[in-house]
């Protein structure tokens, strides 16, 4: 890229050349910039306000009594969270499993932290431990429902996020491999939150064994597709490096202490024993300096995106999956996670719109058959209106050429008729007329006779 | 601990405690400036004006390249908002600039609907960034963020003040959009005019109750610069990419026959002003008052207007499960019930259309039974010529018998006394 005559990095600029003849987008012109323009600096301003609106995190403890959760929490903050005021989960069990959260403000170099520490007195001490991980599950889940509530308002103000951002899950360091309850609490959990599993006491084994429990609960881990927190990979080959080193070391195998022993001249803290100091920051003895970088110095924050990327938006589109088209039918299944549909992809809201418009078209077409069945009906009736005119009409034309056809019979037999009277009131005549004659002819001769 | 570090979370119930050394997480904001460094940063500007003010110019020289573009013509017919996309690159920093200039503001005859294209445009970016908020799957961190972060209001130097057309924007402009006026071709007013020019615009600003982006001066490390930024504003400005020597060393400027217009001097014009601002301080609090101030308002009234509360007839808040439930009830209803008027309608018809149709029949019966009638009557008469034909025909008939009869006994006594004469003469 070059360097400008003041030494710093030459800035660039990219601009996409328009499509191409075949369509495609263009390939990208990269240009120089050609002085420093300042932009540069917008890491800085965001570090600023961040440093300003302080940060938090939710951190979730969950093991049975006696592992030293309370004590790990107060070495990893250095800090007295658990204290005889306020003492540990151990310490308050009651008879059933409670969830309980607890908030500490920190400060250090200028960063506000506010930490919330969750923890579960009474988990796994029961005798019947069944469903002991519930109230874990539905403290996750009223927490995302919190959440969801406040960015779902009409009027958002601040949005104060209780969300569970990282569970350690302390195993009893037995040396053979998971527990049953192990298994079952991190499968129903590790859709839900972080988890990170944790060896507790670790300075009970010696590092073979502790090789091979390691070993051996990740193979469980594995067998039952448990999903435990992944490091995020990263470009930088030295950061990969550390992150592959670490990914062999899991699950970590801790030690907590907050004593501060003298070691060969050295203040550390530690566990005494008679045959020697338990070191927790000595990367030789346990993990705990891995988990504590890892934890707060490297990867608090990506905890926090894994949180609200992916743990938390898979809450949020199973609620709201529920709540939308197959409305009653996927309440059925709000435990489980829906197969991806093209109706996921939208809002609620533009889902409605898409089943009016579909509405709409139904109904349309329902609109449309109904008419062209009414028309073939109405249609059919006045054909046969129609056909039932014409019938009647033609009878009645043949039924009156019937009639005439008889009137004109009778007109001619009353012709005839007349006819015959005329000719035989003629013949009549004549006949008269003769008989008159013959008559006359008659007395005429009579009269001649006399003489 | 400072004495004037104020507690960030007062309003939290929490215990203050003490470190016992050092845990580390005042890498905190490292590690989130990291994360957004690999994301990479969006930022868009719109530069609002004239054609021909020299929004192109300032790009260019803003971020010292040349932005392909091409001259806008006066005659466009309406505004059109032209969004350019860009990746730039400085140090390790990634952002994606996009520039979206207005194509002929300004040069209609009729100006009433210029703010128009400009406030739809900033309308749909918001509306873009709430469809993917409320998408069911949704991925905001991966989404290009296009909602305008900054509006550079480019205010032509000539005359003594603000146009109507610049108020009448700006107002429009103000609760959408982070409005930096800037007075440009500024080295064609003197350096006297220029301080009248702002000091009316501010005044005028003012009393028309526009609200332009004031520089944030609650943070202690910003605030002085900030402070005294807010009162060069309007920022008097100069474009150019052309390189004139001045001295012994190219510089960016301007070359007129009676000097150069350097527009790095601070004398000469506010560039560098503006750029510190925009660019080297305040981008972040920018991108924030545009997601928390703007955003939020856009979402709160296009919630509101789709029907949606946060509290109940009864104030008790909806959770979001019961506000989406309810209105699909609604929605829902509203379907059964068009589905309801459609049948009822149809079935109106049907019955009409029934109705009418046996009218026709009844008319058609009607009418037959009047022919029938008039037909029976035909025959009735029929039958009466015919019976009338009959005794007619008898009667005569009769007659002939009669005269026949007649006639054989006239014949007879005629030869009857034949007989008798012959007889006597006997």
């Amino acid at each position: 890229m070059g360097l400008r005559e003041d030494g710093s990095e030459r800035g660039w600029v990219r601009e996409r050349m328009g499509l191409r003849e075949d369509g495609s987008e263009g390939g990208w012109l990269q240009k120089n910039l050609e002085g420093y323009v300042g932009f540069a600096n917008l890491p800085n301003q965001v570090y600023r306000k961040s440093v300003k609106r302080g940060f938090e995190f939710t951190l979730m403890v969950v093991g049975e009594s006696g592992l030293g959760k309370s004590t790990l929490i107060n070495s990893l903050f250095l800090t007295e969270l658990y204290s005889p005021e306020y003492p540990g989960p151990s310490h308050r069990i009651k008879k059933t499993v409670q969830v309980e959260q607890s908030k500490v403000l920190v400060k250090e170099g200028g960063v506000h932290l506010l930490l919330t520490i969750v923890d579960t007195p009474g988990f796994g001490d029961a005798v019947d431990n069944s469903n002991c991980w519930q109230p874990v599950i539905d403290y996750i889940d009223s927490k995302f429902e919190d959440y969801l509530n406040a960015e779902s308002r009409v009027n958002r103000r601040q949005m104060p996020d209780s969300r569970v951002q990282c569970c350690l899950y302390f195993i009893a360091p037995s040396g053979h491999g998971l527990k049953p309850l192990d298994i079952e609490f991190m499968k129903r959990l590790h859709e839900k939150v972080n988890i990170i599993p944790l060896i507790a006491k670790a300075d009970t084994m010696t590092p073979e064994e502790c090789q091979q429990f390691k070993h051996q609960i990740m193979k469980e881990i594995q067998e039952h597709k448990i999903k435990i927190y992944e490091f995020p990979e990263t470009d930088d080959e030295e950061e990969m490096k550390m992150v592959r080193r670490i990914k062999d070391r899991l699950p970590l195998a801790v030690v907590g202490s907050n004593t501060i022993i003298e070691v060969n001249g050295k203040k550390v803290r530690g566990r005494q024993y008679p045959w020697g100091v338990a070191e927790v920051e000595n990367g030789e003895h346990c993990d705990f300096t891995i988990l504590r970088n890892m934890l707060i110095r490297t990867n608090m924050q990506d905890l926090k995106d894994v949180t609200n990327n992916v743990h938390y938006e898979n809450y949020r589109s199973r609620k709201l999956a529920a709540v939308t088209y197959n409305g009653t039918d996927n309440n059925k299944n709000k435990g489980q996670l829906t197969k991806p549909e093209a109706s996921d992809s939208m809002s609620p809201l533009a889902q409605m719109e898409e089943e009016r418009r579909d509405h709409v078209s139904k109904m349309k077409k329902m609109e449309q058959e109904m008419e062209q069945v009414f028309e073939m009906k109405v249609k059919e009736k006045l054909m046969k209106l129609r056909d039932s005119e014409a019938e009647l009409q033609r009878r009645h034309e043949q039924m009156k050429k019937n009639l005439e056809l008889q009137h004109r019979e009778l007109e001619e037999k009353r012709r005839q008729l007349e006819e015959e009277k005329n000719s035989w009131e003629a013949q009549q005549r004549i006949l008269e007329q003769q008989k008159l004659d013959a008559s006359r002819t008659l007395e005429k001769n009579k009269k001649k006779k006399i003489f | 601990m400072a004495a004037n570090e104020v507690d960030v979370f007062a309003h939290e119930e929490k215990r203050n405690l003490e470190l016992g050394g050092h845990v580390g997480f005042d890498s905190l904001p490292d590690q989130l400036v990291s994360k957004s460094v690999t994301q990479g940063f969006c930022f868009n500007i719109l530069c609002v004006g004239e054609t021909g003010i020299g929004k192109s110019t300032l790009m260019n020289t803003l971020f010292n390249t040349t932005f392909e573009n091409e001259e806008a013509s006066h005659y466009q017919s309406e505004v059109q908002l032209r969004p350019q996309t860009y990746d730039l690159q400085e140090s390790n920093v990634n952002l994606k600039l996009t520039v979206v200039h207005t194509v002929g503001f300004g040069d209609q005859i009729n100006k009433g609907q210029s703010h128009k294209p400009i406030l739809d445009y900033i309308d749909a970016q918001f509306e873009r960034y709430l469809e993917e908020e409320l998408k069911i799957r949704r991925s905001l961190f991966n989404c290009h963020d296009t909602r305008i972060h900054i509006c550079l209001y480019f205010i032509a130097p000539t005359g003594h003040s603000l146009k109507s057309l610049d108020l009448v924007t700006m107002k429009k402009l103000d609760s959408k959009v982070n409005i930096i006026p800037v007075i440009a071709k500024a080295d064609t007013v003197s350096k006297s005019e220029l301080d009248k020019l702002k000091i009316k615009i501010m005044s005028e600003l003012v009393s028309n109750g526009v609200q332009i982006y004031q520089f944030p001066t609650e943070d202690e490390a910003v605030a002085e610069i900030n402070t005294s930024m807010n009162t060069h504003l309007p920022f008097a400005v100069v474009g150019s990419v052309e390189d004139v020597k001045v001295g012994n060393k190219m510089v960016k400027a301007r070359l007129y026959p009676w000097g150069s217009v350097q527009v790095e001097n601070e004398n000469h014009c506010d560039f560098v002003k503006l750029r510190e601002m925009l660019l080297r301080v305040n981008m972040e609090d920018l991108r924030e008052q545009t997601h928390a101030r703007h955003y939020e308002l856009y979402r709160r009234c296009k919630l509101e207007e789709m029907g949606f509360k946060d509290t109940g007839p009864d104030s008790q808040s909806f959770s979001l499960q019961e506000t989406y439930e309810a209105k699909r009830k609604e929605f829902l209803v509203d379907l059964q019930r068009k589905e309801e008027e459609m049948r009822q309608m149809f079935v109106s018809k049907v019955k009409e259309t029934e109705a009418e149709l046996k009218e026709k029949e009844k008319e058609l019966h009607e009418r037959f039974e009047q022919l029938k009638r008039m037909h029976q009557d035909e025959k009735k008469n029929l039958e009466e010529k015919r019976r009338d034909l009959e005794e007619e025909m008898n009667a005569f008939n009769r007659r002939k018998v009669a005269a026949e009869t007649l006639m054989g006994q006239a014949l007879q006594g005629c030869s009857q006394p034949f007989k008798k004469d012959k007889d006597k003469k006997n």
